[in-house]
């Protein structure tokens, strides 16, 4: 085989290598639905506590993604977490939109939910989301579970009969 | 030599002598990659040599690898319920772990002990010895190229390996089993990171090309240059290249993808 014929068949086989990688890239792995930078505006939305939220994870409306998680920050004065989402520029939403931090399924990842408001005016780029729901952590519910389980123990018991040493 | 501790010494000795004569020598041959690259001739036909004849066992085992990963995975799923994320536990064990390290230990195998062979060979007619009568550094003409081609092909053979595997893998699942096409690839997308995941796949299997190349090439080029030396030499090249992919791949494992 000449040198023409081998040095073919390597690009053939760096081809194949290119291919491979965009499979891997493309249709097995999450590149494909990464908005480009072009196509997104950015919202900011302050949490009291973000949970298990991660950068990367998805920004839902009625369950459809509409968006990522961009960055993750700490406000320093008011110690609040501050979340960046780049959204879709093709949909908006009225500028009283609320969003919570939402677990899917029962154990899954957690993800922003937005719910439009009724305003006419819409968020532009830049604009902070201001009613905010925190994510649930596990400990305050069963904290507050308990102390609501005392709380009826303590007014369903009768109050006790008087000591015995009482009676006369 | 009876004195334990004396045999004891003289096995450390030696081992340390033997590691140290390893690292001169990459040193060495990382000198001579310069010179290597102004002939990119060579680097192309030991790319072919090594990498595109070694496209058949490669993606036949990432075939085989992926059709047995279904298989497998989805009787160990659908116990809990969780057969939709077949296609994810396939894509990740391959993309980061099988991938990588199968393609590592078959390259050693095939490509590997083909290059030793071939050196310990050339090293064994004497034309090692001819080369350097002619002033030219035997490194820089014969090692440096095959050294260049090994780290150029383990890439894109492993990343062959893990393609191949997901669509064996999306043949069994998709086709004989019965798992949802849509949930298959989508419960696959939303897990699978291409940096984390993906990326470290690929930087995993660059560091095992170095690791088996350099094995390799050095067994065939310390090679005694006898029939039987040729044959343990080859022999060693396995062996090492195979031990040395494991440890490291452990050793990257735990600072890739343990969570900070």
């Amino acid at each position: 085989m000449g040198k023409k014929g081998i040095e073919s068949l390597v690009g053939f086989f760096v081809l194949l290598g290119i291919a491979g990688l965009l499979f891997l890239a493309l249709k097995a792995a999450n590149l494909g639905s990464f908005t480009a930078s072009s196509d997104t505006y950015s919202l900011t939305a302050k949490f009291d506590n973000i949970g298990g939220l991660k950068v990367r994870a998805p920004v839902r409306s009625a369950g459809v993604t509409v968006g990522r998680v961009a960055s993750i920050t700490l406000d320093p004065k008011t110690f609040q977490g501050v979340v960046r989402l780049d959204m879709q520029r093709s949909v908006q939403f009225p500028s009283d939109s609320s969003a919570r931090i939402l677990t899917s399924g029962l154990l899954g990842d957690q993800y922003v939910g937005l719910e439009a408001g009724a305003e006419e005016k819409a968020l532009v780029a830049g604009d902070v989301i201001k009613q905010t729901q925190s994510a649930v952590v596990l400990e305050s519910l069963i904290s507050q579970f308990l102390f609501n389980k005392a709380a009826d123990a303590g007014s369903a018991v009768p109050t006790p009969a008087p000591a015995s040493g009482g009676k006369k | 030599m009876t004195n334990p501790l004396q045999r004891i010494g003289k096995v450390a000795l030696e081992a340390s002598r033997g590691l140290g004569h390893n690292a001169t020598f990459f040193v060495d041959v990382l000198r001579n990659l310069p010179a290597a690259l102004r002939r990119p001739y060579l680097v192309i036909a030991q790319v072919h040599a090594i990498g595109n004849l070694s496209l058949l066992i490669i993606m036949a085992s990432g075939l085989a690898v992926g059709f047995v990963l279904a298989l497998q995975s989805y009787y160990a799923l659908v116990t809990y319920g969780a057969s939709e994320s077949l296609g994810l536990l396939v894509n990740l064990s391959l993309v980061r772990e099988l991938g990588p390290v199968v393609t590592a230990l078959l390259f050693a195998g095939r490509a590997g002990t083909s290059l030793t062979a071939e050196i310990g060979l050339m090293k064994a007619g004497e034309q090692l010895a001819a080369m350097e009568m002619m002033a030219i550094d035997p490194k820089s003409r014969v090692l440096a190229p095959r050294f260049i081609g090994g780290i150029l092909a383990m890439p894109v053979l492993a990343v062959l390996f893990s393609a191949v595997g997901i669509m064996g893998a999306y043949v069994v699942a998709v086709k004989l089993i019965g798992v949802d096409a849509g949930n298959f690839w989508s419960i696959m997308q939303n897990g699978v990171d291409v940096w984390r995941d993906v990326g470290n796949g690929i930087l995993k299997s660059i560091v095992f090309g170095v690791i088996c190349t350099f094995v390799a090439v050095y067994q065939g080029y310390e090679a005694q240059a006898t029939p039987e030396g040729v044959a343990h030499a080859t022999t060693r090249t396995v062996v090492i290249s195979s031990l040395s992919v494991l440890a490291m791949d452990f050793v990257l494992t735990a600072l890739m993808f343990t969570h900070h």
